[in-house]
């Protein structure tokens, strides 16, 4: 069976690239699966915890914050300004901003920053615990 | 007669200590010229994705959009410049400069006005020295640069951009960096940055590639309008990590000749207080011998 070659690429570098079986992101239209011979497809993400069945059968959570998914030829790539490999994040610290962000939210500040804020912090936390969740 | 013999060793002194300075001032820029060249040589990845996914749309879609329609002749043109915070880096600042001054002859004969962006402490005292005015400036960050800095930037130039010329915006957004040759080479560049020059030299996808047919997710427009954002500030990104790893190159070869000239200027005071010490004391002895004779003739005299 064929595989789909994986890249996720950050502002600050190379988040994770391999290869993989599945991936899963959430577009602007809703959520997207990705399989093997997908049809060439370039779309919007919003911030979302992506995952990716690796080739070796691991789950690989990754939070993006907004950007692309593109897809052709099973190269699959994730392009975000921030993206983070989600067992790198410390859950604590999720809670927290998000804490923050839902609380600068609340107060008022509704304006396009604080929601994507907002929206990233939220998919942050998602991918902590899920990945938290496959260690345990 | 040269100069006294403590004056020449005063001077010695206070260059061997200019000295330990700037060669320490060396070894620091090499040392950080390593890590700012792989900091630019990590966004590459994303550079290159994000340049596909842009040639892609403008390619196979038929998308009007702002930021790609050739606006014909610029009134108005921004340019970005980026120079150091700090001196001590040979002409780098100054290269930069320069070149602005040319492109904004080259735009003004065309009937062009232009308006400056300037990052960099350098490049704000020199234009705010002289009068010039400067429609944003930033600065504190020449040396290490972060993707945060990059999208200020970004955001203020696309503000401008999109803000019609009648109101104080601008047609055209250029920047003017050092691109990073090599060690030894480090060029001023200039380049287009809206409306989109796509193509551009080596991170162009290449002409054989043929890219897919891509279904765009919601529509073309809305990719684009998502899409080109992101390749302003990752443009911006580039030019400041290049420009960073260029001054800490130019600050390297500066402080390396400015070690070897101390070095030589060492050798010749050494030299010069040397000879000043052996002719103080020949004439010393001359003197003694001189008084010596002229107390033996008064001897013989008396006798």
């Amino acid at each position: 069976m064929s595989q789909l070659q994986v890249e996720v690429v950050a502002a600050a570098g190379m988040a994770w690239e391999g290869p993989a079986l599945s991936v899963t992101a959430r577009t602007s239209e809703g959520d997207i699966g990705i399989l093997p011979n997908h049809e060439p497809i370039l779309a919007t993400l919003v911030p979302c915890a992506a995952e990716i069945l690796t080739a070796d059968g691991r789950r690989e959570v990754i939070v993006v914050d907004g950007g692309f998914i593109s897809v052709a030829d099973n190269r699959v790539s994730v392009l975000s300004p921030l993206a983070r490999i989600a067992s790198e994040i410390d859950v604590n610290a999720a809670e927290h901003e998000l804490a923050a962000a839902e609380k600068r939210l609340n107060a008022g500040e509704g304006d396009e920053e604080t929601r994507h804020h907002y929206l990233r912090a939220q998919a942050q936390l998602k991918a902590a615990q899920l990945a938290r969740g496959r260690d345990n | 007669m040269p100069a006294s013999l403590r004056e020449l060793r005063q001077r010695r002194k206070s260059v061997m200590a200019t000295k330990k300075i700037t060669r320490a001032m060396e070894l620091i820029a090499s040392s950080r010229i390593i890590r700012a060249q792989q900091a630019a040589a990590r966004t590459l990845p994303y550079t290159r994705e994000l340049n596909r996914a842009v040639s892609a749309v403008a390619t196979y879609s038929r998308a009007d959009h702002p930021l790609t329609r050739p606006g014909g002749t610029p009134r108005r043109v921004a340019v970005l410049l980026v120079t150091s915070d700090r001196g001590m880096n040979g002409a780098y600042s100054s290269n930069v400069i320069k070149t602005v001054s040319q492109l904004r002859e080259r735009f003004e004969e065309a009937g062009a006005e232009v308006t400056r962006y300037v990052v960099g402490r350098k490049g704000i005292g020199y234009y705010g020295y002289r009068g010039l005015s400067m429609a944003a400036t930033w600065e504190g960050f020449s040396d290490a640069p972060t993707y945060d800095r990059a999208v200020e930037i970004a955001e203020q130039l696309l503000e401008d951009f999109l803000t019609p010329y009648e109101d104080g915006g601008v047609d055209e957004i250029w920047a003017v960096y050092t691109r990073m040759e090599s060690m030894l080479t480090q060029v001023p560049r200039v380049r287009r940055v809206l409306p989109l020059e796509v193509v551009e030299g080596v991170h162009a996808v290449g002409e054989d590639t043929v890219l897919p047919l891509y279904e765009f997710e919601p529509s073309p427009e809305a990719v684009l309008d998502a899409l080109l954002p992101l390749y302003v500030r990752s443009r911006i990104w580039f030019y400041l990590l290049q420009s960073a790893a260029s001054q800490l190159a130019s600050q390297q070869r500066a402080m390396k000749s400015a070690t070897d000239n101390a070095q030589t200027l060492i050798e010749r005071l050494t030299r010069e207080a040397n000879q000043a010490r052996q002719s103080e004391i020949t004439q010393e002895i001359s003197e003694i011998v001189g008084g010596a004779s002229a107390l033996a003739d008064l001897t013989e005299e008396a006798n």
